[in-house]
């Protein structure tokens, strides 16, 4: 159930990393504080919001992976773009951010975790196990969300400019597609689903100001092992890799596992580029 | 000549400084010049040969722990504990680029965050022997020189350490290696046609920034007394990039510079806020969108062309 | 008779279902200027591209002087000798004129480097643009200094692709009599589109057409021959 739960808000957070490698061939060493600034802001809008936990939590829901992906496209106008989306100026430019988001949230939610109380928290009672309701609709909720977006990519207009973008930004211009909005989209967007992994995950793992460090190694790991920008390879590694971290957990410390998880990943870039599940390009 | 000329007379005057200074100072600086060693290393991979790592933090605890293992446990003695140092970093490198080095660009900068990653989990994992967070505390920095207090053994083997640093890696970007390395970073198909070795000659540079990293490794754990895993984390794998943007990628006194100028960037910011990191990230993209040649590298455009 | 310095044998290799180049046949004599030439697609950049070692070949062997270098990396075959200049001007634009010879002279054993790399940049005119930044030099003198590079390796078989490309009249004039003078020291391979070069220069002329080989021969037999003029006129632009 934990591992469903992991592997569930993983696919969230790795699709995210996914789509602005894919689209805007950025590595966003800030998508962890993305992660982690829709954690601390779902604290923040609970708080202030008040009333019935499950009131208070979807008006979070709701409004924190807008808040993150409004201040991710603002970064993507004020720094990305100024840069020309330069790949390796551009992971230094988000690992300046990681720094900022992270000392701001020290700064305007300080260094202690807080929780946010979940909003409906019975059990499913099974004869055989019991369930927390609260889990299993994270789960629910999750791949609803992944549905959609795999459908905002497929069915609508706006996805179909997104991939257009992804395959030539070159002819995309040229067919008149506005690229700067499409990447200031696309990085909300993918910032906007860490977001939501987060916001689902604190009500199990309370909001933490270095909390996105976690949640970014896991999602580099996924979309490695997944192949570099395939959606769907990387879903398949996410699930692959949230189901088997509580299996890893069973035979060796998490250090230990942890070494061995960033040595392959470090072993899949240099030895198949192309991911374990991706197909070699021809 | 003024080339030579010019580095000489900022060895003098950091002598006279260090020569100077009250103590504490002395000691600011003294950090410093052991810090702008590892950024010199560091800048001998991404400012001369484009190799731009994430993982740089690994080179250096490898010299921290190259000497501080063999003190603790087998009774080494200090001097040759730095030598082993520098010699651990160096390997640790060639390692390192065997693989890393089979990849570029993006590929190689997330390949080397995660080797300089697992070293860290690995120091952890080893907990016991290496100290993990908590590190080890090593003798006092007078033991290197018997016979000279602490501060005075500090500042000495700090200068001497940096004078060598300088004026080697001056030489070597004079040479012809040193112009190999530029032609890598400028053009590595063309220079494969002109029959480079390419692989090699990048792993030659990673080799010699990982020697000048672990010899900073080394002599920091030992001027300062203190070994931990720490050193491997990621930010040791930053600062080096950001003291060299800031100083000036692909110049020799650009490492010095940029390493100087952020120390007391941060010691002042520090006086009034606890968050020093926010001023980290704000320098970086500053730079990287504002002056991405940094101090020496705008200086050498604008006025001084004929700065190494 | 001259001795084959260079020579290719069932060279191969295909681009998914493209065969860029199909089972060729080479060989390139000691001293003679050759020129490759065929139609738009005809594989001769994929060739020679094999035959310097920037793209690996699927099947087939090379041979240097008798030596089989199929497996060499390009670095160690432009070591043994084989010197490449780029299509596209390739030299290092943000160094200066001296630096970008001095890289190809260092691979040679120099003594004086300064006086031998003053040397090749004379060969080629540029003695004058020494400190120059190579970026800011006009089109026509980085093609000369894109071939004082590779002269400057002192190579038995200089391959150029496309040497004449944008060059003006004056210029092309310039490039064939330095070229001439290369004969017979070194062994010239030239990719040509400009046919009143090849037919002025090239001393021996190879036809590649859809990946393989047509014909090879002296210009006068390369003209006559009616396989060469079916591929020209058969509907591929003449001049190409």
């Amino acid at each position: 159930m934990e591992s469903a739960v992991t592997a569930a808000t993983l696919a969230l957070t790795a699709v995210g990393l996914s789509l602005v490698f894919g689209v805007m061939r950025v590595v966003n060493v800030a998508h962890g504080e993305f992660f982690m600034l829709g954690a601390v802001s779902a604290w923040f809008i609970t708080t202030w919001v008040g009333g019935p936990a499950w009131a208070s939590f979807l008006v979070a829901l709701a409004v924190a992976p807008l808040f993150v992906a409004a201040l991710a496209a603002l970064a993507d106008r004020i720094v990305l773009k100024r840069l020309d989306y330069e790949p390796e100026a551009t992971i230094v430019a988000t690992i300046g951010l990681m720094y900022i988001f992270q000392q701001a949230a020290l700064s305007f939610y300080g260094p202690q975790a807080m929780p946010v109380e979940p909003p409906f928290n019975f059990r499913i009672q099974l004869p055989w196990f019991g369930y927390s309701a609260y889990k299993l609709s994270v789960i629910l909720f999750a791949t609803l969300v992944l549905i959609g977006v795999w459908l905002f990519l497929t069915r609508t207009k706006a996805g179909l400019v997104m991939r257009a973008t992804q395959v030539d930004r070159e002819t995309a211009q040229a067919f008149g597609i506005d690229v700067d909005r499409v990447y200031a989209g696309v990085f909300a967007l993918g910032a906007g689903l860490a977001a939501i992994a987060a916001v689902l995950i604190v009500p199990i793992q309370q909001a933490h100001y270095l909390m996105g460090h976690d949640p970014l190694l896991l999602a580099f790991i996924t979309v490695i092992v997944g192949g570099l920008g395939s959606l769907r390879g990387t879903i398949i590694a996410a699930v692959f890799i949230g189901l088997s971290d509580g299996l890893i957990a069973f035979f060796w410390s998490p250090t230990l596992a942890k070494i061995l998880a960033t040595l392959l990943v470090a072993m899949v870039l240099v030895f198949r580029p192309q991911g374990l599940f991706g197909a070699k390009q021809a | 000549m003024r080339i030579w000329t010019l580095h000489l007379f900022t060895l003098a005057v950091l002598a006279v400084l260090l020569a100077t200074l009250p103590p504490y100072h002395a000691t600011n600086l003294a950090r410093i010049l052991v810090l702008a060693v590892f950024a010199i290393g560091y800048n001998l991979a991404f400012g001369y040969t484009g190799l731009l790592s994430l993982g740089h933090a690994l080179f250096f605890a490898a010299g921290v722990y190259g000497a501080a293992l063999p003190i603790t446990y087998l009774g080494l003695p200090q001097l040759p504990a730095l030598v082993a140092g520098l010699l651990a970093g160096g390997l640790v490198a060639g390692v390192t680029g065997l693989l890393a080095l089979r990849t570029a660009g993006v590929s190689f900068m997330i390949v080397t965050l995660m080797f300089a990653q697992a070293g860290y989990l690995t120091l952890l994992y080893f907990g016991p022997v290496t100290g993990g967070d908590e590190g080890l505390v090593l003798p006092d920095a007078a033991a290197l020189l018997p016979g000279l207090s602490a501060d005075v053994a500090r500042a000495t083997i700090a200068y001497a350490l940096f004078s060598a640093a300088l004026l080697s890696s001056l030489a070597l970007v004079q040479s012809r290696l040193g112009r190999t390395l530029v032609a890598i970073r400028e053009n590595e198909d063309r220079s494969r046609m002109l029959g480079y070795n390419t692989f090699a000659v990048k792993l030659t540079a990673l080799v010699l920034s990982g020697l000048f990293s672990g010899a900073a490794g080394a002599a920091y754990a030992l001027l300062f007394g203190y070994a931990g895993a720490s050193f491997a984390t990621i930010q040791y794998s930053i600062l080096p990039m950001l003291w060299v943007l800031m100083g000036g990628a692909g110049t020799v006194l650009g490492p010095l510079v940029g390493t100087a100028a952020m120390f007391y960037l941060v010691d002042i910011a520090g006086s009034y806020t606890t968050a020093t990191l926010l001023f980290v990230g704000v320098a970086l993209v500053l730079l990287i969108l504002f002056a991405p040649k940094g101090i020496l590298g705008t200086i050498r455009e604008r006025w001084l062309t004929w700065l190494p | 008779m001259a001795s084959v310095i260079l020579s290719a044998r069932g060279l191969t290799r295909h681009f998914g279902g493209l065969r860029a180049v199909d089972g060729v046949d080479f060989d390139l004599q000691t001293g003679d200027i050759h020129a490759l030439i065929g139609p738009n697609g005809a594989g001769k950049t994929t060739f020679v591209g094999l035959l310097s070692g920037r793209i690996p070949a699927q099947s087939g062997t090379i041979a240097l002087a008798g030596e089989d270098i199929t497996r060499l990396p390009a670095h160690a075959r432009v070591k043994k000798g084989i010197a490449y200049t780029f299509q596209i001007t390739s030299v290092y634009p943000r160094l200066s004129v001296f630096d970008n010879v001095a890289l190809a002279v260092q691979q040679t054993a120099t003594r004086d480097l300064a006086s031998d790399v003053a040397a090749a940049l004379s060969r080629v005119n540029l003695a004058d643009r020494a400190t120059q930044t190579a970026g800011t030099l006009s089109y026509g003198h980085q093609r000369l200094l894109e071939l004082g590079m590779g002269l400057a390796l002192r190579p038995r078989v200089l391959i150029l692709d496309e040497p004449t490309q944008g060059l003006a009249s004056g210029e092309i004039a310039n490039f064939k009599q330095l070229v001439r003078s290369l004969a017979p020291e070194t062994t010239v391979l030239l990719i040509e589109h400009n046919m009143d070069v090849v037919m002025d220069l090239a001393t021996r002329i190879t036809v590649l057409a859809a990946g393989r080989h047509l014909a090879t021969g002296t210009p006068s037999e390369i003209r006559a021959n009616p396989a060469v003029q079916d591929a020209y006129l058969g509907g591929h632009d003449a001049s190409a």
